[in-house]
């Protein structure tokens, strides 16, 4: 059985390529799918995920508020709130941003660098 | 023990103003910033310290020869209804002044800690969605991203090193071995205990020069031991090259971003320049001058010097605070 950490992974990969909303039915029949691709017992396991567990790694990627659920349907349909490359830049913005709290966050290689310091440095690079 | 409040105070305010600002201005932190770091903890120490001391030494005063037997009758007032008369306004204001100082600072830094920690914890649980585990050990993931980036975020046995594609693209593999040992220094020498702790100082006092100095300082010493933990088993060109390729190339995609953060920095910094001379380079230029033109580090004596006056910084305050009490 895959670890919860690698089910709301590949939950989110299957939501951040499906780009429409899919109920845990179908993110079950999917996820079964892809690991019997993979073949060997892996695809044994794929078969036995229940979709009580697809629902429960929903509710923690809700929690988390990377899925929302759509109003008023039942069965419930899940989609990712944003896109993969809006998670990735939200992330970089993070790290490259100037928030107050950052550099006690997260040690960045180098720090905001001018404009100025940066060319210095590229002249640097062409002489070496 | 009035004489040890007024000698607590004067303390307090050099600690807070003039020698945080010659140590920010002096030049041989680069050469040793293992030093110049216990410095800056101990002023930051002694600084809280001697704040405190001073108002509480100065409230008991009336009540008490010294600080454990003025804190004895304190607490007699407060748990035993005992007159209070022998303290006077300036007194009970001093020592209310105490009170919520240090209610404050452990306060900030609970939060401060709250604050970063789940930060940390949302940065993660995004990076387990979105990073690949890389080749180059287990702590280590890429991002997909085009930029030069690479940073550690600290977090226990959970702390991970990132790396982005542009990065890996970017590097030939011996920098790349350079900014990876960079990094996990960050890690083993705990430096997020040193950043949280002086965030925290900065965010309990804002308008003290002292936490501002301290933390940009701070900022730039951790900066320079791991480089100095890199150039054990990388060459010092390699390591140069690598900070001038994630350097230039960090800072042209950014536009906007960098403009604004200059611009702030700029403005933040305009303060100490009043005073002539051409003003604190910024943390990736005093790098990569430090390793084009090193210097030699501190002599033996000097550096035992000044590990000297940190012990002494930290003495002082506590052996004026406690000491009479012990005495007499």
């Amino acid at each position: 059985m895959a670890s919860l950490g690698e089910l709301e992974r590949a939950v989110m990969d299957l939501l951040w390529a499906g780009h429409e909303a899919a109920t845990a039915n179908t993110l079950r029949d999917l996820l079964a799918r892809s690991t019997a691709a993979q073949g060997g017992a892996a695809g044994h396991e794929g078969k036995d995920l229940a979709v009580t567990t697809v629902l429960t790694v929903l509710s923690r990627l809700e929690k988390k508020g990377l899925v929302e659920r759509e109003r008023g349907t039942r069965p419930h349909r899940y989609q990712a709130v944003s896109s993969r490359e809006d998670h990735t830049a939200e992330l970089m913005h993070e790290v490259l941003g100037s928030a107050p709290d950052r550099e006690a966050v997260l040690a960045r290689f180098i720090g905001s660098v001018t404009e100025s310091e940066a060319e210095t440095l590229r002249k640097l690079l062409g002489h070496s | 023990m009035f004489w040890t409040s007024y000698f607590l105070a004067v303390l307090a305010i050099v600690l807070a103003w003039p020698v945080p600002i010659l140590l920010s201005r002096a030049r041989w932190p680069a050469r040793d910033p293992f030093t110049a770091m216990v410095l800056w903890q101990a002023i930051g120490l002694a600084g809280g310290l001697s704040m405190i001391g001073a108002m509480l030494v100065y409230g008991l005063e009336p009540v008490g020869d010294n600080l454990l037997a003025g804190l004895c009758a304190l607490a007699g007032m407060v748990l035993f209804a005992a007159p209070t008369t022998a303290l006077g306004f300036w007194h009970l204001f001093a020592l209310s002044a105490a009170a919520l100082l240090t209610a404050h600072l452990v306060f900030t830094l609970l939060l401060t800690y709250y604050k970063i920690e789940r930060q940390r914890r949302r940065h993660r649980e995004l990076l387990a969605l979105l990073a690949s585990p890389s080749d180059d050990g287990p702590g280590t993931v890429v991002i997909n991203h085009d930029s030069p980036v690479a940073y550690c975020l600290p977090g226990g046995a959970r702390s991970v090193t990132v790396l982005s594609d542009g990065l890996m693209a970017a590097l030939e593999p011996a920098e790349l071995r350079a900014v990876l040992i960079h990094e996990n220094a960050h890690l083993t020498q705990r430096h997020h205990l040193l950043l949280w702790a002086f965030a925290a100082w900065r965010q309990a006092l804002p308008w003290l020069p002292t936490t501002r100095l301290a933390q940009e300082a701070v900022n730039s010493l951790i900066e320079m031991l791991a480089d100095d933990v890199a150039l054990k088993t990388e060459s010092k060109a390699t390591l140069i090259k690598a900070i001038a390729i994630v350097a230039s190339g960090s800072a042209a995609p950014q536009g906007a971003a960098v403009v604004e953060a200059a611009g702030l920095a700029g403005a933040s910094l305009q303060l100490p320049d009043g005073a002539g001379g051409a003003g604190p380079a910024s943390t990736t230029a005093t790098r990569v001058s430090r390793l084009l033109s090193p210097r030699p580090p501190l002599a033996g004596g000097l550096r035992a010097a000044v590990l000297a006056v940190c012990a002494l910084l930290l003495a002082m305050p506590t052996a004026l605070l406690i000491v009479p009490g012990l005495l007499g």
